[in-house]
């Protein structure tokens, strides 16, 4: 038991953990057909609360996942996953229909028209006395959370943001403040304002499907399940003191020191690459990070688009000035994970890094 | 002179009138039908007339799409959103009666609430509240986005309700600081430290030591937008108040208008989107 605690508290650490993450979209997306079916469903659900009810059994992951602000993230995570089955399990519905040359299940009454009166006004007074039922006995089952009172003087460790934020707080272990407080959540912003007018995709509105907006759904599920989701899981479990990578049954011990000599790509150029010291003047230094940003923006995406028929596909039906915001934003999430697996790989810390003008990338 | 009455209200007794025609009566009367000008929504003029002659119902189309008003099809998370909004103001208001922003009192007043409420479930219906309002919103945004219900002429209503989720994300973020504890107070000062790095305007990013007139630095730690959020360097007492008007007016006002535009949209786009 104690060798068993032991192992899975050695597997997690945030490369096994992202790594598992992205794998198991991938599986998620390829195996659709297969976990979609209500049966294979149930018994994933099944497993799911196994293991959550053995880990009960630890004190530390029993401690922090019955903090009475930590149960939203439970309903949070069975939610996201239920109805991810859902949207799914309608859509490999319909694809099956579609691909026979039926019209999906919406069509069959999507024509009908009902009375609001009485049809929609039911569902929804069912719907407020169910969702008012349910707050009021969680509001009596748990009490709201009061910390000592507010003192500048003594900091908790950790500090965590509140947990919906968690995701930003995890970019800050990649990223400076100022892209992972400001410049990435204005781009998510505005990247999510920007998709219906980016996405030219006549197909697929107003009905569930996977087949028709692969292309669309792919990377915003990427960003909701991956990059947002599974961040503030992360965040919440498994980060502790210091912000430091903790195992899911492992204490959280203030004094844990993880060694950090993270290096600077300037450094590797110039000290390691050429051999030399540092130039003096931080433009000159700073300038292979500076031309390896340029190449990732600016010559990055004609060279793929030039290589690739579908991206060249893609760039014409969308027309130039879509397909380079629509680059950019897609560039610029995949920034995160490209820096999370230069870290781990290099111990990479700025690819760009000014600190007199607080220019670090 | 007794027989007289005796009499009277013998008469009485054998005219009295059914309860059918008593509920005539009332349903005809003067009160009844200047606030409800039609019978009971049974036929389809007065489901009709239901629902154009109320102010909240009218937020609906007199039809409906069938395939719209399944559950399987909305989640009803955009219901359920609004539902948990309303919760939260009528609880908010509540709360309002009791809390005062100043760090004398704010810690004071949510330990009163605590101790001296039997059975009180104001603030927990506020807090749980607002933690499944965030989400719900997620969950909603998922199922327009999986519908693909952005798609035209929806575009713009997708717009308005990212800027909705930024509104929820942000009246939860200002709620956490009030109950002033150490859990608010330190975690709005991680969330809020981000600003001194804003490119420019804070005194902490990049390029705001750009910003000079003859050798005087214009963003600095007393003028940045750091410190326009907070009133001052750190969380403090100017800082509680802020946020106190952001979270009960400003915020709720912003998102409950931004709302009927929503709402309003919904209708205008064609109701709930379907397939063609
Ligand atoms: C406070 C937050 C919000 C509230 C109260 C709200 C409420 C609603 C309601 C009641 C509907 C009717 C259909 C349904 O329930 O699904 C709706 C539809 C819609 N919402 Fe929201 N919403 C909110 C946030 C959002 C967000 C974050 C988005 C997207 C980013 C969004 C985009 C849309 C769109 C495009 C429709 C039309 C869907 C269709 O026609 O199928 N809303 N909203």
């Amino acid at each position: 038991m104690h060798f068993l605690i032991h192992f899975i508290n050695a597997l997690f650490n945030p490369v096994t953990y992202f790594s598992a993450s992205v794998i198991g979209f991938g599986a998620m997306i390829h195996y659709r057909e297969k976990w979609t079916e209500p049966q294979f469903a149930l018994r994933i659900l099944i497993g799911v609360l196994a293991v959550l009810g053995l880990s009960m059994f630890n004190d530390h992951f029993r401690e922090i996942s019955t903090k009475p602000d930590n149960v939203p993230i439970f309903l949070m995570v069975f939610s996201v996953g239920f109805f991810t089955w859902l949207s799914f399990r309608q859509a490999v519905v319909n694809d099956r229909r579609l691909a026979q040359g039926q019209p999906p299940v919406e069509k069959e009454t999507s024509d009908k028209k009902v009375y609001v009166w009485p049809d929609l006004v039911y569902v929804e007074f069912i719907a407020t006395i169910v969702a008012g039922v349910v707050l009021m006995v969680w509001s009596l089952a748990l009490h709201a959370p009061l910390e000592q009172a507010a003192t500048p003087a003594w900091t908790p460790n950790p500090s965590k943001a509140p947990w919906y934020f968690l995701g930003l707080q995890e970019m800050l272990v990649y990223y400076d403040p100022w892209l992972a407080g400001v410049v990435f959540p204005s781009l998510i912003i505005v990247g999510l304002m920007a998709i219906p007018y980016i996405d030219k995709n006549p197909k697929g509105a107003g009905y569930y499907t996977f087949n028709e907006r692969k292309l669309a759904i792919v990377p915003f599920l990427f960003g909701f399940l991956i990059l947002w989701v599974t961040l503030i899981f992360l965040g919440t479990f498994l980060r502790g003191p210091g912000w430091n990578f903790f195992g899911p049954f492992e204490d959280w011990d203030p004094h844990k020191v993880v060694v950090l000599n993270n290096i600077n790509l300037s450094e590797y150029f110039w000290v390691k690459f050429l051999g030399m010291g540092l130039p003096p003047n931080p433009l000159l230094r700073e300038l292979p990070g500076f031309s390896l940003l340029a190449f990732y923006f600016i010559g990055l995406p004609p060279l793929l688009t030039k290589k690739s028929n579908f991206l060249m596909g893609l760039l014409e039906r969308l027309g130039v000035a879509r397909y380079a915001v629509l680059m950019f934003l897609a560039l610029s999430m995949a920034a995160l994970p490209i820096k999370m697996v230069l870290r781990w790989a290099f111990n990479l810390k700025y690819i760009v890094s000014i600190p007199e003008v607080f220019f670090n990338i | 002179m007794f027989e007289g009455l005796k009499k009277k209200v013998e008469e009485m007794r054998a005219n009295r009138p059914s309860p059918e025609a008593v509920k005539q009566a009332i349903s005809e009367g003067q009160i009844w039908k200047s606030i409800f000008r039609h019978g009971y929504p049974d036929t389809p003029r007065n489901r009709i007339m239901a629902v154009l002659s109320n102010v909240f119902l009218h937020l609906h189309p007199v039809k409906a799409r069938h395939s719209g008003v399944k559950m399987s099809y909305t989640w009803c998370m955009g219901g359920l959103s609004f539902f948990l909004f309303l919760n939260l103001t009528v609880t908010g208001v509540l709360l309002m009666f009791y809390y005062r922003p100043t760090a004398e009192y704010a810690y004071y007043d949510i330990v009163a609430l605590r101790e001296a409420v039997p059975l009180g479930i104001m603030r927990e219906l506020h807090r749980w509240g607002a933690h499944a309002m965030v989400i719900a919103v997620w969950l909603h945004m998922f199922r327009v986005f999986m519908t693909g219900s952005y798609k035209p002429p929806r575009e713009f209503n997708w717009v308005i309700g990212v800027v909705l989720l930024v509104l929820t994300l942000l009246l939860s973020f200002t709620g956490y600081l009030l109950p002033w504890d150490q859990l608010a107070m330190w975690a709005i000062t991680v969330g809020t430290n981000m600003a001194r790095a804003t490119p420019f305007l804070g005194f902490e990013g990049p390029g705001a030591s750009m910003l000079q007139v003859g050798g005087v630095k214009l963003v600095t730690g007393g003028s940045d937008i750091h410190f326009a959020l907070l009133g001052g360097h750190f969380v403090s007492e100017a800082t509680l108040l802020r946020f106190y008007v952001l979270h009960c007016v400003f915020i709720p006002l912003t998102a409950a208008t931004l709302m009927a535009v929503h709402f309003w949209r919904v209708r205008k786009d064609g109701g709930i989107s379907g397939p063609l």
